[in-house]
């Protein structure tokens, strides 16, 4: 039983690890803050007017200034500065995003109740998406606040807490504005900005925090009326976003008023904390990202730069043109076709829990038919006598019946047919299959995934060989058959290692027959490819191997791309049909 | 900051207490405090004397003080510890708040307890369920620990 049980260990940690690693990686967006680049290496051009919230610290007052201009300059109607032809391409692309929305819900829907739909591959050249650096984003973001601040005359630090309280859904702000303007504000918990300035009056009067009396001007407050002193303020900021993190949503500070404090205000009170107001606008940019849902950072580890699709976001596979990542948008795992991403979820899900432990209990220990301890036989005869102390009862392990009708001359088990008997053994096959079929596919998806992550040093011999092969009166054309193999075997291991995923969860049908032919053939094949990639290949029987190589590596390639297309065609047709 | 407001809270509670609750440093260091609340007339708590322990945090007021009961009493929000479950304690708080909004807050849980977002089940099951019962236990551990 140890042994089993270490080998349960071993695999539950590789998953664990397995899981670990992805938990970095999906929640790199998260804790995005602490690897922003270091100030001097994401300056902005400073002469460049259009953006706010700059990720330096030199303009900082430009920045509140900016803000200011915001809210006077009422003739900066036109939405696109004359800036770059980047803001026409965008304005093409909201076009085309408010085309694409109306049916966007639907696709939403869908993909959230079955997730069905077929993939759609996205190249980076497609203009399907696109990769935006930090600053562009910023960019990006302000634009976005700018063309919706002039369209619902706002300012635009007004506008930026309105549209993040609808996570960027211009649509649904303008559609909620235009209907009921004061239950907007009123649900967004920010006053509508009056004319009246924030200043208080000049007598003098006590702050509320730290109860100093103080002259009026010192005070500064939202507009919802509540005035503290500067000094508070500070520390009040400093306090919410140093501390506990909050960038988005921070609300005025006086009891039981939940109205949020805009960015003019914040910037004016923090004021020169370089730290402090890095954190802030990290943090807005962040929360931009993440809730703006055409929007997803790259999930590569250390990538800084986010992706944004131009058509509707669905089940789409996109590359990073940074690190070259290649991952699902929906989900932002490691693309995972021909699983859909619920499918994937629940097999993390199961691989990460213990689930499997308890299978295995019950598949290999039996109950107690009194007590229900769990009684795992380790030798001697089929009469079994508890040890639970307060238990002791005497049964057999065979029927799990009581041992008393078997008589004590000689071990004869004639209770075969008993109802609880049975029940009970029909549960263990149960649970002993399912643990046997999910062993199965864990097994393949884990030995795919484990040769995957070997074949980066299979990556690197290669390289080391193609340099020598070259010194052989090969020319460098001639030698790059091998890294095209290397890529397919990548290609194929990675399809593979999705397949038994998707095949844990598929029912049993003809399609189902002749998709497990495809994966087996695949199989086959690529593990084929891979022995003559690993074999070694020396001066003298490289000529032999190359055909080899290149007809193996083109028939997998082939198979791959059958294999995915029947998944897709069964995706389109209703095909598969999931026990989830 | 910190030490000047407390003083200010401190010169303030002496000038004007609040009804039922007193408060101050408990020896010299003013970011520790010993408060007392009187169980109010319309509750089970009545007549009792509550002892209550409060630690300022450094950046006070800007993190919420730490408040506790060292008497022990019978209450669906407050456990065998002395922590009370109090939204304002925690993540309701607001730097205008001063310890005498607490501490009548406090008062008002007493004489209405929130069983919903109860911090022991046991007793918001008691008060949800069977009332009476609830009340003679309040009344006797009242009688018991904080007379």
């Amino acid at each position: 039983m140890e042994t089993r049980k270490l080998f349960w260990a071993s695999n539950v940690s590789k998953n664990r690890h397995r899981s670990q690693s992805h938990w970095t990686r999906s929640t790199v967006s998260a804790l995005r803050v602490p690897v922003f680049p270091t100030l001097s290496s994401i300056q902005i051009d400073s002469g460049n007017s259009s953006t706010e919230l700059r990720m330096d610290s030199e303009d900082d007052m430009a920045y509140e200034d900016e803000y200011d201009n915001q809210e006077d300059d009422g003739d900066d109607s036109n939405p696109f500065p004359p800036n770059q032809s980047l803001n026409k391409a965008r304005a093409d692309e909201n076009d085309h995003i408010d085309v694409d929305e109306d049916d966007l819900d639907d696709s939403q829907n869908t993909a959230d109740a079955s997730s069905l739909a077929c993939p759609r591959i996205c190249t980076p050249d497609s203009g399907d998406y696109d990769v935006l650096s930090t600053e562009q984003v910023c960019q990006y973001m302000n634009d976005f606040v700018k063309d919706i601040s002039n369209i619902l005359q706002l300012p635009a630090t007004t506008t930026r807490l309105l549209l993040s309280h609808f996570n960027w859904d211009k649509e649904c702000l303008m559609e909620r504005f235009y209907e009921d303007e004061e239950k907007l504000f009123k649900d967004a918990r920010v006053i509508r900005p009056t004319a009246g300035d924030r200043q208080g009056s000049s007598s003098k009067s006590e702050c509320n925090i730290c109860y100093q009396t103080l002259k009026g001007s010192e005070f500064k407050g939202a507009d919802c009326g509540h005035r503290f002193c500067s000094v508070c303020w500070r520390s009040y900021l400093t306090s919410k976003i140093m501390d506990e993190n909050v960038t988005d949503k921070i609300e005025c500070p006086a009891h039981n008023c939940r109205i949020l404090v805009d960015d003019g205000l914040v910037m004016e009170m923090v004021g020169t904390q370089a730290a402090v107001r890095r954190k802030y606008q990290h943090g807005i940019t962040n929360s931009f990202v993440i809730s703006h849902r055409i929007m997803r950072w790259c999930p590569g580890v250390d990538c800084l730069f986010a992706i944004r699709l131009r058509i509707s976001p669905d089940w789409v596979c996109v590359t990073c043109s940074q690190c070259q990542l290649v991952c699902c948008f929906l989900c932002g795992d490691q693309w995972h076709d021909p699983a859909t991403c619920l499918v994937l979820k629940r097999w993390k899900k199961k691989c990460a829990d213990d689930s499997e432990t308890s299978n295995w209990i019950s598949a290999n220990t039996k109950e107690c038919p009194t007590c229900h301890a769990t009684i795992e036989k380790d030798g001697g005869c089929n009469h079994v006598v508890c040890k639970n102390s307060a238990c002791k009862s005497e049964f057999c392990w065979i029927c799990l019946g009581p041992w008393q009708p078997h008589g004590s001359s000689w071990f004869k088990c004639n209770r075969y047919t008993e109802d609880d008997a049975k029940a009970a053994r029909d549960n263990q096959e149960k649970s002993r299959y399912a643990l046997q079929r999910y062993l199965f596919y864990f097994n393949r998806y884990m030995n795919h995934q484990q040769s995957l992550r070997l074949e980066t040093k299979l990556n690197n011999s290669i390289r080391i060989k193609m340099e020598e092969l070259q010194q052989h009166n090969m020319s460098w054309i001639e030698v790059q058959f091998l890294k095209k193999a290397v890529d397919v075997l990548q290609q194929c291991r990675q399809t593979l290692m999705f397949t038994y995923v998707f095949a844990f969860y598929l029912q049993k049908n003809n399609q189902q027959d002749i998709f497990e032919d495809n994966q087996h053939d695949l199989e086959l094949a690529t593990e084929t490819l891979s022995g003559f990639l690993e074999r070694d290949i020396t001066g003298q029987n490289v000529a032999e191997i190359k055909t080899k190589v290149q007809d193996k590596a083109a028939y997998c390639e082939l198979r791959r791309n059958a294999l995915v297309k029947h998944v897709h065609e069964g995706y389109e047709k209703d095909w598969w049909e999931f026990s989830l | 900051m910190a030490l000047k407001r407390i003083n200010k809270e401190l010169q303030d509670l002496g000038r004007d207490p609040p009804a039922q609750c007193s408060a101050g440093p408990v020896g010299d260091d003013l970011f520790h405090w010993q408060a007392t609340i009187m169980g109010p007339a319309d509750s089970p708590y009545e007549g009792g004397v509550f002892f209550l322990d409060i630690v300022f945090p450094t950046d006070y007021p800007f993190k919420p003080p730490k408040v506790s009961f060292q008497t022990k009493i019978y209450h669906p929000n407050i456990n065998s510890n002395g922590s009370i479950c109090l939204d304002i304690l925690r993540s309701q708080w607001s730097p205008a708040l001063t310890i005498s909004k607490v501490l009548l807050s406090i008062c008002s849980l007493l004489t209405d307890p929130n069983p919903d977002d109860p911090l022991v089940p046991e007793i918001a099951r008691a008060y949800k369920t069977d009332r009476e019962k609830y009340n003679q236990m309040a009344r006797e551990w009242t009688s018991k620990y904080a007379m």
